[in-house]
């Protein structure tokens, strides 16, 4: 069964639609690579998976269970949305890291937050967040930040502050973790960092779906690679596939653009 | 110089107690507007479009008169006008006018410096706490409030020093504070008539208290100066 099964996805702003038809899934441990020109969508999608929006139709479900049908109203309760979403983690282009928290802080904060509202949270208290801090530590270890984790956002370089919130979106262990242009507003000699931090999630079989310009990544690191155009799925396949023989004329288009630069 | 001698402590002592009524007014408007002012900010932010309108609508109107129209107002409409003088002639209800007037004044002015303040925040900020399955109240104290408070510390001490000053309008309504009771001998009390000079000493306490305030919060502002 696949972690992620997405039917029918609709989406329309004030009249225009925006997602038309969108349909996937992916597999538990697999790598989704969304690309496509500006406008096409790919960010939306990430925001529908994410419950910033909501779809207009179609169903999200994550290990067989409907988290959210368009048409069942009983899967749209407020309430249970907010454990919803942590099926999903989103890491955003712009980090947004809370300035007023040491990178440290940043990663514990949700998962101190979600832990109080367990039963035995009030006995435990001390254990727990000594827990939650090794956790933080270690993932912070991971992103290569072991010194860097009392530092303010402020005083980190983009880089390192992207990788300050990937550690962040880890920590709640989400299904899926989303990627929307992680290293679109990072100078170029601090993608690399980046890049490798994720590739290298990608090889402890982490499910993500990345949406990014990075194509020589998208097809080194992907499983899965899907081409929007308007809104629609256009071209869907293997990175061999998609970026090495594609069929539609749009695809090869959009990817000439990049290897011609 | 004897005379100014012998007459300085009977003066002091007249304008501590003036001025204790000017604190008084100055704490309790700050204790009520701080608050208050968050309440009506979210009303002016709310998207239900009755209320969202009827808020923006009232702090319009307060914010566009003066506030010694709103004491005299507050003071005398409900005795001229109604018949009923709710606040009664005492120096106590008085001070309840003019704590009143205050209060609705300065939580109108705080409302849209927290509005701004609210607003400065970007969204980014909300949208990273829900998807770390943040409630609404959890990111507005865990995250939000701290970068507005950083954000509205400037704007908010000039309205403080401003209503240090703002004070002395009470006098309309003859509330006993620092400017009265410097004015009292001017037309002559314990003694003392056609003095000018202890008015300039209240412009005095107000510049000593002023700078205090000052200081304070510059302080407090260096405080959050730890993260951008
Ligand atoms: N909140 C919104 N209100 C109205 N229109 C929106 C909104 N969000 C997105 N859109 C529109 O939806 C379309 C798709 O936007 P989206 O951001 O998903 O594209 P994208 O593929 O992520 O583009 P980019 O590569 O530039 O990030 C665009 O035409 C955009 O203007
Ligand atoms: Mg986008």
């Amino acid at each position: 069964m696949p972690i992620l099964e997405v039917t029918g996805i609709q989406k329309s702003f004030e009249g225009t639609q925006v997602l038309t038809d969108i349909h996937f899934s992916l597999e538990k441990g697999q790598v989704l690579s969304l690309i496509g020109s500006s406008g096409s969508g790919k960010t939306t999608l990430l925001r529908c998976l994410n419950f910033l929006e909501q779809p207009d139709n179609g169903i999200i479900r994550v290990n067989g269970e409907t988290l959210f049908d368009a048409k069942d109203p009983s899967t749209q309760k407020a309430e249970e949305i907010r454990r919803k979403r942590l099926h999903f983690g989103l890491v955003f282009q712009s980090f947004n890291l809370f300035p007023q928290y040491t990178a440290k802080e940043n990663v514990m904060l949700a998962k101190k937050l979600l832990m109080q509202e367990q039963p035995n949270f009030k006995a435990r208290k001390k254990e727990i967040f000594k827990e939650i801090e090794a956790e933080a530590v270690s993932l912070l270890t991971q992103m290569g930040l072991k010194d860097r984790m009392d530092n303010y956002p402020h005083q980190l370089s983009g880089g390192q502050c992207q990788r300050v919130a990937i550690a962040r979106a880890l920590a709640l262990k989400p299904d899926i973790l989303c990627f929307d242009e992680p290293t679109s507003a990072l100078d170029p000699e601090l993608t690399g960092e980046v890049l490798k931090v994720i590739k290298r999630l990608a090889e402890q079989n982490t499910t993500m779906i990345i949406v990014t310009h990075e194509m020589a990544f998208a097809r080194d690191v992907s499983d899965q690679v899907i081409f929007m155009d308007e809104g629609r799925i256009l071209e869907q396949g293997t990175p061999k596939q998609v970026f090495g023989n594609p069929k539609e004329e749009r695809t090869r288009q959009f990817l000439n653009r990049f290897t011609e630069g | 110089m004897e005379l100014f001698l012998e007459q300085l402590p009977i003066v002091l002592k007249a304008l501590n107690v003036g001025f204790i009524q000017t604190l008084k007014l100055f704490f309790i408007t700050l204790i009520g507007a701080i608050p208050l002012g968050l309440v009506i900010s979210f009303g002016s932010m709310s998207k239900f479009k009755p209320l969202n309108w009827l808020v923006k609508m009232f702090v319009a109107v307060i914010r566009g008169t003066p506030l010694m129209i709103q004491l005299l107002i507050v003071y005398f409409f409900p005795g001229l006008v109604l018949g009923n003088p709710i606040w009664g002639s005492s120096e106590s209800g008085r001070f309840l006018a003019a704590s009143t007037a205050f209060i609705l004044n300065y939580t109108c002015y705080f409302s849209e410096i927290y509005r701004g303040g609210i607003q400065s925040v970007p969204l980014g900020q909300q949208e990273a706490g829900l998807v770390l399955g943040m409630t609404k109240r959890q990111i507005f104290f865990k995250v939000t409030l701290l970068q507005m408070i950083k954000r509205i510390i400037p704007p908010m001490s000039n309205e403080v020093i401003t209503l240090v000053k703002d004070t002395s309008l009470s006098r309309i309504i003859a509330l006993q504070e620092i400017i009265w009771a410097g004015q009292s001998f001017m037309k002559g009390s314990q003694g003392i008539s056609g003095a000018i000079w202890p008015l300039f000493f209240t412009a005095i306490y107000y510049l000593i208290f002023n700078g205090i305030l000052t200081i304070l919060l510059a302080q407090l502002e260096n405080r959050l100066n730890y993260f951008r």
